[in-house]
């Protein structure tokens, strides 16, 4: 079972919870670090960061550059606002694909959990045509709505009728 | 909710489910959506002028047919986003379950290094 949770709430929001066997500091710092971020805020296999810019303080700029080797890009820029070392992380972003998204309101949170760390990530849901423009990145190649994905979406979407 | 009352109307029917899960393997005509249903054509014909209506099916015009086609714009793109959305975590996190492993010494963040802007 993924120790990843992704659920909606209402419909403005994105709540996201994962658990990681490192301390708080630690997970932080992978938020942070620009050397770390451009390990592993990646998406699909084969994809890489190539420009990973974030500056950790308040209005300090995020700029992070995709690209899958192919041709296929898009980056993200945003501005951070609050800064809680090891606790809490508060930023604004959008993504270029190429016409920028609505701004992201986007916090970030570390509680120790065990001794490990709880992070909560609570971000805004997209609109639809967001939700397009970013399901045409590429970043969706491959998960394509396939017949067998179609009819368990009928499935699931009549399961509770 | 995952689509609009209209859309979640017009799958309310399962023979209307059912001719969609068909229209998903490709493109069909009214003879062939009517084939395996014990149904007429112009029944089928009113179930298409629902789907087409809820914006999930749309038709050409081929000679004296009218094939139709799967439209999936017409459901909500809300599920698929999250499907790519909680692949993309996923793969993310575990990247950083491996980087964490080893990070043993903490660098205050004051002594970031930033990288220089673009030009």
């Amino acid at each position: 079972m993924s120790p990843l949770t992704l659920t909606t709430e209402g419909d403005r929001f994105v709540v996201v919870t994962r658990h990681f066997d490192a301390p708080p500091k630690h997970v932080y710092r992978a938020h942070v670090e620009p050397e770390v971020i451009a390990q592993w805020i990646l998406g699909p296999d084969g994809w890489s960061m190539p420009v990973c810019i974030n500056e950790a303080r308040p209005g300090g700029r995020i700029r992070y550059e995709w690209t899958d080797g192919n041709g296929n890009g898009f980056y993200l820029t945003g501005e951070f606002i609050e800064l809680v070392p090891f606790t809490k992380l508060v930023h604004i972003e959008r993504m270029h694909l190429p016409d920028p998204t609505p701004d992201n309101h986007i916090v970030t949170t570390f509680e120790k959990d065990g001794e490990g760390t709880l992070l909560t990530m609570r971000m805004t849901l997209p609109d639809t045509a967001t939700r397009e423009a970013m399901l045409a990145t590429g970043m969706a190649d491959g998960m394509e709505m396939s017949y067998e994905r179609f009819e368990r979406l009928l499935a699931e979407m009549f399961a509770a009728k | 909710m995952l689509a609009s009352d209209a859309t979640f109307a017009a799958l309310a029917d399962p023979t209307r489910r059912a001719i969609l899960t068909r229209l998903a393997r490709g493109e069909a005509t009214v003879t062939e959506l009517a084939a395996p249903f014990d149904m007429s054509q112009p029944a089928v014909s009113r179930h298409l002028k629902v789907l087409e209506a809820a914006g999930l099916i749309s038709r050409r015009i081929v000679g004296s047919t009218r094939p139709c086609r799967l439209e999936m714009g017409g459901l909500d793109n809300l599920e698929e986003w999250l499907a790519v959305m909680r692949a993309t975590f996923e793969a993310n996190y575990r990247r950083l379950d491996s980087l964490l492993a080893t990070m043993h010494s903490p660098i205050p963040p004051h002594t970031h290094p930033y990288k220089d802007p673009l030009p």
